[in-house]
């Protein structure tokens, strides 16, 4: 198609047909006070050459953790990526972002997506799986949404130790839904406390989250905090860092309705923050509101194997607007490289990732309580995250280790009842014994001599 | 043909009116509109609706519609039989495929439904 802009003569002729004396009349609607008064204050244009040093002098001022030695997790983790994963990835017939239009011809993606879906339900042990959701924080926020369709009530209960970039998320996409959102308090221990969570749960709350492991890396007293939910009639919406599954029990054990997570740690790089990968998995009464695409398995007129997309009534585009979702596509290019990656590993893989996840957590809490003033405040077990409490801000040790080659953590400061010198660290079987001994001696450094360094 | 046992509803729903109980049904006309019936999702009973409130949906393999509820009450009853077959309401949608019994909070609500010859002008006739 020819690119044919709109000439001043093109202009004039448009305007006199429709009667209109100048172009702005058009826009006479909009209060003056919103209008950008003169034109955008824009540098002039560039010759390619140009743009192209421009884009590789920013880009030589990212630092990445192949340099780098990161301990930064909070919902998006640093873990090996096996070479297959992108080369699959990489590949034409795969390569595009969503499920595709006219999806049956394309039975290559739906077998992948479906495929997906079973992992996700072998994992979580529920009964449905969509195929996939931009992150897990959107999974959440339509996880509840699909609670207070199906249980017709008002309001939902989240942790206090719930990941605040999830909170954000949830806050921004119920909010303007009239849906209440209510906190439940962490106890001295760093878990939900499931005394006060019975207390919050009364006949307007259509669901209860549990993040498992919550943000500060705790194992939450899940039959507990479940147990609290059910007595007051609401739904069980378990969030999950799915590579723990590999050594905790499925939340489906733990009567969770629904499961959603991040699936980042399989297989896709942190990105600075993106593109993710959401999931979203159901018990089977939920399965007609589950938002997305599902992708089912079935015979043709041949009797051959095949896959389409199935139950899109759920879905806006037939739905309309008594929809619980306005998704009408997945997260295709990383749902296949978590599909590859976990294809990949298998069951055994699967549980030596998890384990290797343990072990260097239980080995970092081991090795930083060693160092002189350094605390940790919670005792419970974790799975790869753990809080250590610094004797001086957190914010500013970040800085210093930076300085070394060092990404230590995330400042935990204002969350839960945690003060600045809180440090949330996060491990992976990534993680060499040879790269905590480094985090080791920039933190010993930093104690000792910190005044100097900042 | 329409029967005029019972009242009609501009959704397409029928009230066949026994005491205080009100058994609730899709109509015919609306069961062929919306094809092949594939899920049926009722109420749970004991829960109180007020006239017009949705109280469940109905999938075809084509469309969902969702199910009002013609008068305020209380729901006494659904009919499992649709919940497990829903196959039942392309059959039967007048008489085997009814879908819940409510007891009737206002009797006079029914007054202000369609009767069999307002219905049948609505639907073409």
């Amino acid at each position: 198609m020819a690119y044919v802009p709109h000439t001043p003569e093109d202009i004039r002729g448009m305007l006199d047909v429709i009667g209109v004396g100048k172009l702005d009349d058009l826009f006479a609607d909009l209060p003056a006070d919103v209008r950008l008064e003169g034109g955008l204050d824009l540098p002039d244009g560039l010759t390619e050459e140009e743009v192209r040093r421009y884009f590789v002098g920013a880009a030589a001022r990212n630092h990445g953790t192949s340099e780098l030695v990161s301990f930064l997790g909070g919902g998006v983790y640093d873990s090996i990526i096996p070479a297959v994963c992108d080369a699959i990835v990489s590949r034409s017939e795969f390569l595009t972002a969503y499920t595709p239009y006219q999806p049956e011809v394309s039975q290559g993606t739906l077998q992948a997506i479906y495929e997906w879906q079973s992992f996700v339900c072998r994992l979580t042990g529920m009964d449905v799986a969509n195929a996939s959701m931009y992150d897990g924080a959107t999974a959440l926020g339509e996880a509840l949404a699909v609670a207070v369709a199906a249980r017709r009530r008002q309001a939902v209960v989240v942790p206090a130790t719930l990941n605040p970039r999830y909170r954000r998320v949830v806050n921004t996409m119920l909010g303007g839904t009239g849906v209440e959102v209510i906190e439940a308090p962490a106890g001295p221990d760093g878990t939900t406390d499931p005394v006060r969570l019975a207390e919050l749960v009364d006949d307007k709350v259509a669901a209860v989250v549990i993040q498992n492991p919550n943000y500060l890396g705790l194992v939450e007293p899940t039959d507990e905090l479940a147990a609290a939910a059910a007595a007051g009639g609401a739904v069980v919406v378990a969030c999950v860092n799915p590579v723990s599954l590999a050594v905790l029990r499925t939340p489906a054990e733990y009567g969770a309705e629904m499961v959603v997570g991040e699936a980042q740690p399989f297989g896709i790089p942190q990105g600075w923050g993106g593109p993710l990968l959401g999931f979203f998995a159901c018990t089977d009464k939920h399965k007609r509101r589950l938002p997305g695409r599902i992708v089912g398995r079935t015979r043709d007129n041949r009797g051959q194997k095949g896959y389409v997309l199935t139950l899109q009534t759920r879905e806006q585009h037939i739905r309309r607007e008594k929809a619980t979702s306005n998704i009408c596509s997945n997260q295709g290019l990383n749902a296949l490289r978590a599909t590859v990656y976990l294809a990949m590993l298998g069951t055994e893989g699967l549980q030596e990732l998890g384990e290797a996840n343990l072990v260097r957590a239980a080995a970092l809490r081991r090795r930083l309580a060693l160092i002189e003033g350094v605390e940790l405040p919670f005792a419970g077990p974790v799975f790869n995250e753990v809080v250590v409490r610094l004797p001086r801000p957190a914010a500013a040790f970040n800085v210093f280790a930076r300085s070394r080659g060092v990404l230590a953590g995330i400042s935990l400061h204002g969350l839960a009842g945690c003060g600045e010198g809180d440090l949330l660290v996060a491990v992976t079987e990534k993680r060499t014994s040879r790269d905590l001994e480094c985090l080791a001696a920039v933190l010993t450094e930093y104690l000792a001599d910190g005044e100097v360094a900042e | 043909m329409v029967p005029d046992d019972r009242k009609y509803t501009q959704e397409h729903e029928w009230v066949v009116v026994e005491g205080d109980t009100g058994t609730i049904g899709v109509t015919d006309y609306a069961a062929g509109e919306l094809g092949d019936i594939v899920f049926v999702e009722l109420p749970e009973p004991g829960t109180e609706f007020s006239q017009g409130d949705t109280v469940g949906t109905i999938e075809s393999v084509k469309a969902v519609a969702d199910l009002y509820v013609p008068v305020s009450g209380e729901i006494l009853e659904v009919n499992e039989a649709v919940a497990d077959t829903p196959e039942l309401l392309n059959s039967s949608p007048m008489d085997d495929g009814w879908l819940m019994k409510v007891r009737l909070a206002d009797p006079t609500e029914i007054e202000r439904l369609m009767d069999a010859g307002a219905y049948s002008e609505l639907t073409g006739g």
